[in-house]
């Protein structure tokens, strides 16, 4: 064999193992979330296996008494901690949705392109702050500041870690939903100024109903962001362990249980278990989260094919 | 009544725009007050005192920070890029591509604490060891996966297939074409990932506080690797800049936990925002420079 002949060989070798490695890593990466899923499924069906409890009993009770040791026996009730996060999770979109929908109509609709190529990267910026930095300036400004308004027994509040959400997720359903606005084409606008339209018109009734699918997108993201949001949260929300009753009171949500029980928990006891068994939850949530976004994906992407 | 008509829609018109720009404007000046807000209170308490690398100051978890997450963008980068690649390149349309994708994107929103719970049964639990700073760092690559994953698929495909056509018309394998033409071809793109996944890796603690451990030892004048002491030693604990943060804030030992917190804050949010200023700066060179083509 000539030199020339040996290196084409060479190449051709080399071509196919690259071709199977890189697959091979294409499927690890495929592997991975399942593999997550696996072990937190291993790990959080201990509660219902090895410790008797039920399914309703963990999500639908108030009951959290589990004992921290292998024998059990105690009670593995989540439900203040799911309302706990049910419950900021939608003081934080409340708060939050009147001032994304205006900052996003308003750098697509209103401002110049100008501004707009300013504000947004601006707005962008904001996702990538550490979440212990929004829970610093919540513990050193939010804090005094609400308690010096409202009269509160303690000061760690619901409330708190509702605002502090709501900013974490604004830039997400902010630049999510101006993406979604500026993709209305601009002949359905002028479209509709020509018919008479005035500009709030137009935007009430043809554009936010154009991008309402990429909207639905931005705030299930935000929603999934705030969900797991852990230590931001837990340094506001005072971490009781009680049903969140009042904005002004504080209570505990599924991300700071975890966070804050799990170094202490026993390796292999009923606590550890139970607190896996959120973990499980979240997970699960999360992709709840995906197929809703696929979901409203698909319908928004078939209507907007007919047209 | 038409006049009437048309002034009702015009006020209501000028109220709602009105209404709009008051709430960007609120969203803004918060959020610059917020910046504002972090960057003042942190640069009061940076003193020379608070840089050092004693018990004292943040020198060790700073220097915990970036040594972690240079870790995690390497094993990130082994097992991202060859995905990014695969997608892009190699993938025929079918089941395994659709599964690949999905799983991208699960990843991607997994929320953190789940990650790092999963990396503190892998990585601490089944090896039985103490937390260290290789759990922690393979725990915020597996954060980073995705989004190095999608950059690299974008950087290839954005890519004119011209370059492919013209290296196979030299008579290059696949895989010459792909490592000797399309990778570099891609390379800043590929690098604007790499800075964008070290900002996202700066400000990870969830994942952090079961992996990497909160607690930090570092003797500068120990250099063998094996002493649990050794500044590059990945298998000691290494507590982070976040994580200092968050023990401060909840557990509040020394005397100036909030200086030291709000120092910290700065640092992070200084580092955090110049490296996503870089990435975009990067992205926007490169897309003058390929518009420009």
């Amino acid at each position: 064999m000539n030199q020339l002949q040996k290196a084409i060989a060479k190449a051709h070798r080399n071509d196919r193992t690259a071709k199977i490695l890189i697959t091979a890593c294409g499927v690890c990466m495929a592997l991975v979330p399942i593999l997550i899923g696996l072990f937190l499924f291993y790990r959080g069906t201990d509660t219902f296996t090895l410790f008797h409890h039920s399914l309703t009993e963990f999500l639908f009770s108030g009951e959290w008494n589990p004992g921290d040791t292998a024998e059990g026996g105690g009670k593995v009730g989540a439900a203040m901690f799911i309302t706990g996060s049910l419950a900021v999770c939608l003081l934080s979109l409340i708060l939050t949705l009147p001032f994304s929908m205006a900052a996003a109509i308003f750098m697509t609709e209103i401002a110049t392109p100008k501004a707009r190529r300013l504000l947004q990267p601006a707005i962008e910026l904001f996702t990538g702050i550490p979440s212990v930095v929004y829970g610093f300036v919540g513990l050193t400004v939010l804090i005094p500041f609400l308690k010096s308004i409202f009269p509160m027994p303690f000061s760690f509040s619901l409330l708190a870690a509702g605002i502090v959400l709501a900013i974490m997720i604004f830039p997400t359903i902010t630049t999510m939903s101006a993406d979604a606005l500026a993709a209305v084409p601009k002949s359905w606008r002028e479209a509709s100024y020509g018919l008479g339209a005035t500009r709030w018109e137009t935007i009430a009734h043809v554009v936010i109903p154009a991008a309402k699918g990429g909207i639905a997108t931005g705030i299930i993201l935000g929603l999934a962001r705030a969900m797991g949001e852990a230590l931001a949260v837990a340094m506001v929300i005072g971490q009781m362990k009680v049903f969140p009753k009042s904005l002004f009171l504080p209570a505990s949500t599924l991300t700071t249980a975890i966070s804050a029980d799990m170094g202490g928990a026993m390796e292999g006891g009923e606590y550890n278990a139970g607190l896996w068994t959120m973990a499980l939850l979240l997970f699960l949530l999360s992709f709840a989260f995906i197929f809703l976004i696929h979901y409203i994906n698909d319908l928004s992407t078939l209507k907007g094919e007919k047209k | 009544m038409n006049d009437s008509h048309f002034a009702a829609k015009k006020r209501l018109d000028s109220i709602m725009t009105a209404l709009f720009r008051f709430g960007a404007y609120f969203a803004v000046v918060l959020l610059i007050a917020f910046v504002g807000y972090v960057m003042g209170e942190g640069c009061r308490y940076l003193t020379g005192d608070m840089l050092s690398f004693s018990e004292k100051g943040l020198g060790n978890q700073f220097f915990n920070t970036l040594y972690l997450v240079f870790l995690s963008l390497i094993f990130s980068a082994i097992g991202g890029i060859p995905a990014g690649v695969y997608l892009a390149e190699y993938a025929h349309k079918g089941h395994l591509v659709k599964w690949v994708r999905m799983a991208v994107e699960t990843l991607s929103s997994l929320p953190s604490i789940v990650v790092g719970l999963f990396g503190y049964l892998v990585f601490i639990v089944m090896t039985h060891s103490e937390w260290n700073m290789l759990a922690g760092a393979l725990t915020v690559s597996i954060l980073m996966l995705p989004l190095l994953t999608s950059v690299t698929e974008d950087a290839l495909r954005t890519l004119p297939e011209s370059y492919r056509l013209s290296s196979y018309g030299l008579g290059a394998s696949k895989w010459q074409t792909v490592l000797h033409v399309l990778l570099p071809a891609a390379f800043p793109r590929i690098m604007t990932g790499l800075i964008m996944a070290a900002g996202r890796g700066f400000g990870e603690a969830a994942a952090l506080m079961f992996t990497a451990g909160m607690s930090t030892d570092i003797h500068w004048d120990d250099w063998d690797l094996s002493s649990p002491s050794c500044p590059l030693n990945p298998l000691r604990p290494s507590e982070t800049l976040t994580l200092h943060i968050w023990a401060l804030r909840t557990e509040a030992l020394e005397a100036n936990a909030n200086e030291q917190a709000a120092a910290c804050s700065a640092i992070l949010m200084i580092l955090v925002v110049s490296f996503s200023l870089i990435a975009r700066y990067m992205s926007y060179r490169i897309d003058k420079k390929m518009g420009g083509n």
